[in-house]
């Protein structure tokens, strides 16, 4: 018995160890871009320790700036979601900003048309944006398992497509030649009255809640059913799961809805909670491109991509405080946040150097 | 006589093992000199030593008698030590010479000098009798020339000592016996080779001494002409090996697997398997003998559903497969040990439990309303890992961290485990060593002696005529022949496989 808890325990520490060492690496990222972003600021004339407090006040100064850091963190949670759900499966879903787009619209579409009581509309406006996501996902994977035609390439050309259509809808359907949509009637609406009190008055809305269920979501169906067991066999090898009886087409187009259903979500969120409309975009909300790098940042791993949401959405809303209070322009923001992004994407180099230090200490 | 390589008292550790413990390997000039040992007796872990990929914990490597401390691959090549590679390293869409030069390429003015190169690659290989063409494409020619390109590379780069890294593995039986003969050609002229193996028949044939390594432990070097293959293989696995596999007679009963005119086209759309017939019975051991691509990988494609039929009809138990989906035939009975276990065996990325669940996950018990029982396919790994002799730290390990033998040993264990009624076996024992053949043997007639069918297909006539309880040759996508392994030889059948004599109809006869 004893001997059991002895092996027990060996096994968790062992377990610590690695998970401390793979948690070593984005924060060492982190702090290495940090570095350069604060080398920047040096050369160009700013003081970086007021342009860094800045920043973490815009993040968690006061109740309000933490309330819009955690609205800014929702979507990209569900759009990192998106990407690495289907990466899981080999798939790269780069179309999660149109698959955004859409979804966004649609959720806005059914929070304006109907009058519903707001246990039913609400649900209903969040799963219309979730469900248009997923449709617009399903091209591109109907296409791959049909024809083998490249995901990324049509993910890439229906993004366009997504951006240009749901303008003309916004333009000449739901509204009379306007920019903009009008707003969703209030019981499709994601506004938390509770949040606003805590925050001050920020955006922040119920959407963080549906994001975090949505990492549960993820991490149960990859990790623990028998469809999560067989997307991910065709996405390590699909000769092998072809052999075992999988469909490998079916989970092709599968992996793809799912993923485009979190990418609707997140547009969803922007649509009901943060703006209450839909508006003509004269180009892409980025957020969708960004949760690329917050998949691979979080490891494609529910955790993971929640704490990665975090910190692109701590540096998003951080970095609008910036100019305001330490009158670093918002050109050089702009800049040491790619910086501290691309430290962060670069683990590979990271880990590089690490290794290296490693081996030294050794010696 | 002086030593080239000296390698004494090696030790290497990892992380919970240790790979290698108190070996020692002397290689004399101008000898070819075999590594012997069972998959995962520590074979690679010693030659990654010597070039450069692993530093020991302990012992002392000398080159010409001058110790020496090898810290990287580049300081092996330049000790003069190459390395022909098991899976080559060779770029497909590049020439022999553009291959060969890569990393070390001639320049004039800034350019490669594609010319001299090609003139230097062809001197080489003509004085090596190689005979490969040096502007042909990689991608164009066959594995037997890409595992001679991967040769000429290590002399264009002046290696003195060769290492061979099982290198027959993925060779036809020509393409050994040329080989073979090239490596005698290298040894005349000075070089010496070291040939990582655990086939006893071609160190027998070729080689001076062997050094044998069993479990990470040197169990020493002996003259191969005072030895015999009975004495090495008990020497590699540390007990008797039998190599005849006793087996009682066959007592087949009904059709498990009756194939009719069967016609099934390769990937490029070419007639592979030309209206094929075929049955075997439950309660016996069918085996398909024939040189590589004669239809075989089209055949069994097509029992198992991976691969569309054009025209015929598969029966299991009197019941139709023909063009059903692989997991109705899986269910209706038919187990399938892959020709490629990476390819098509395993998910290498999944624990071995994952792995031997691969067909089951969504059966009770292993699942229940689509959520995975994790402790029940664990349990069950947990089985089969004990009854099949699998060597895996846990049932949580990676596929890909197991030895060839063993991560064959779960695929049969999974295939066994659930009791199909026709088990297809090809090339069953591809690439393991005499243990895990002969328990892999084992195996197949223990399913047979259950009153189950197996369908064995391989490239070893050994191993066909071993334990088959009939002979199907397969010739250009048509069964020429069916014969009795007692009543025939490896003449026959070689003349039979190469299509120089077809058995008419009437001539054909059941056992």
């Amino acid at each position: 018995m004893s001997n059991k808890l002895k092996q027990y325990g060996q096994r968790s520490i062992k377990y610590l160890i690695t998970s401390a060492r793979n948690m070593l690496i984005p924060i060492f990222s982190v702090i290495l871009g940090l570095l350069a972003g604060a080398g920047i600021m040096l050369v160009s004339g700013y003081d970086p320790i007021s342009g860094y407090s800045a920043m973490l006040n815009g993040i968690f100064g006061d109740e309000y700036y933490l309330g819009e850091t955690v609205r800014q963190i929702t979507p990209y949670i569900l759009a990192g979601l998106a990407v690495a759900f289907a990466f899981r499966t080999g798939l790269f879903n780069i179309g999660v900003e149109g698959q955004l787009i859409v979804g966004w619209l649609a959720a806005v579409w059914v929070g304006i048309e109907f009058d519903l009581p707001k246990f039913i509309h609400l649900p209903l406006a969040v799963l219309s944006g979730a469900a248009a996501g997923a449709l617009w996902a399903f091209i591109p994977g109907l296409l791959k398992a049909r024809f083998r035609v490249h995901e990324v390439i049509v993910t890439i050309m229906l993004n366009y497509t997504a951006l240009h259509i749901t303008n003309y809808l916004i333009l000449n359907v739901l509204s009379d030649k306007q920019d903009k949509t009008e707003n969703i009637a209030e019981s499709a609406s994601l506004r938390s009255v509770l949040f606003e009190n805590w925050t001050d008055l920020s955006r922040m809305h119920w959407g963080i809640i549906i994001a975090l269920a949505c990492a549960i979501i993820m991490w149960f169906i990859l990790e623990k059913t028998t469809t999560g067991f067989e997307l991910k066999a065709v996405g390590f090898n699909h000769h092998a799961s072809q052999y075992a009886g999988m469909s490998v087409n079916k989970n092709i187009v599968l992996s793809m809805v799912i993923s485009g259903a979190f990418a609707g979500l997140a547009g969803a969120m922007e649509g009901l909670g943060t703006f209450g409309y839909a508006a003509i975009k004269g180009g892409f909300t980025g957020v969708g491109f960004d949760g690329i790098a917050v998949a691979l940042l979080g490891g494609n791993a529910a955790i993971g991509i929640v704490l990665a949401a975090a910190l692109f959405g701590g540096l998003k809303s951080g970095a609008l405080n910036m100019p305001l209070e330490a009158g670093v322009p918002n050109e050089i923001v702009d800049i040491v946040i790619a910086l501290i992004i691309f430290f962060v994407a670069s683990s590979y180099f990271i880990r590089w150097i690490l290794s290296r230090f490693s081996k030294k200490g050794v010696k | 006589m002086e030593y080239v390589i000296e390698m004494l008292n090696i030790r290497k550790e990892f992380p919970g093992i240790v790979a290698n413990d108190n070996v020692t390997l002397q290689v004399k000039k101008g000898e070819i000199h075999a590594l012997l040992g069972e998959n995962g007796a520590g074979k690679s872990t010693l030659m990654n030593v010597l070039f450069g990929l692993y530093q020991p914990e302990k012992g002392e490597i000398r080159v010409n008698g001058k110790s020496v401390k090898i810290t990287d691959p580049n300081i092996a090549n330049d000790l003069g030590i190459g390395m022909v590679h098991q899976h080559f390293m060779l770029v497909d869409p590049f020439t022999v010479t553009e291959n060969i030069i890569l990393g070390k390429e001639p320049r004039v003015a800034g350019k490669i000098d594609i010319r001299s190169a090609n003139k230097e690659v062809r001197e080489l290989s003509e004085r090596y009798g190689l005979s490969v063409d040096p502007e042909a494409k990689i991608a164009d020619i066959s594995v037997g020339m890409q595992q001679r390109v991967e040769i000429l590379k290590t002399l264009y780069r002046g290696a003195e000592i060769l290492i061979f890294d099982e290198p027959t593995a993925v060779l036809t039986p020509q393409e050994i016996k040329e080989l073979i003969a090239i490596m005698k050609a290298l040894v005349k002229e000075g070089k010496s080779i070291i040939l990582i193996t655990h086939k006893l028949k071609e160190i027998m044939e070729v080689c001076d001494r062997v050094t044998v390594i069993r479990k990470g432990q040197g169990i020493g070097t002996v003259n191969v002409s005072e030895t015999d293959p009975n004495a090495l293989a008990s020497l590699m696995v540390g007990r008797d090996v039998v190599f005849k596999t006793v087996k009682s007679d066959a007592a087949p009963a009904g059709d498990v697997l009756d194939i009719k005119g069967l016609k099934v086209n390769d990937s490029r759309g070419v007639n592979a398997v030309k209206g094929l017939n075929l049955s075997v019975r439950a309660g016996e051991i069918v085996g398909i003998a024939g040189v590589d691509g004669n239809g075989q990988s089209e055949l069994i494609e097509a029992i198992t559903g991976l691969r569309k039929l054009e025209e015929g009809s598969i029966k299991i138990n009197g019941k139709e497969i023909a063009n059903k989906t692989p997991r109705r035939i899986t269910e209706s009975g038919v187990g399938h040990i892959p020709q490629d276990r990476h390819k098509h065996g395993l998910v290498l990325d999944y624990t071995i439990g994952e792995n031997v669940a691969l067909q089951t996950y969504y059966k009770k018990p292993n699942s229940r309303n689509g959520v995975l029982n994790y402790r029940r396919i664990y349990e069950k790994a947990r089985n089969i890992i004990a009854e099949f002799d699998v060597r895996t730290p846990s049932e949580y390990t990676p596929a890909r961290a197991l030895s060839g033998g063993n991560q064959q040993k779960a695929i049969i264990g999974r295939e066994v485990s659930r009791d199909p009624d026709l088990l297809i076996a090809a090339q069953p024992t591809r690439g393991l060593d005499v243990g895990a053949i002969e328990y892999i043997h084992k195996r197949l007639i223990e399913q047979r002696d259950n009153g189950k069918a197996v369908l064995l297909v391989s490239f070893e006539l050994d191993e066909v005529m071993n334990i088959s309880d009939r002979i199907a040759v397969i010739y250009e996508g048509e069964i020429v022949a069916i014969l009795n392994p007692k009543e025939t030889n490896e003449q026959e059948l070689g003349l039979l496989m190469a299509g120089s004599k077809r058995l008419e109809a009437g001539e054909n006869f059941h056992v």
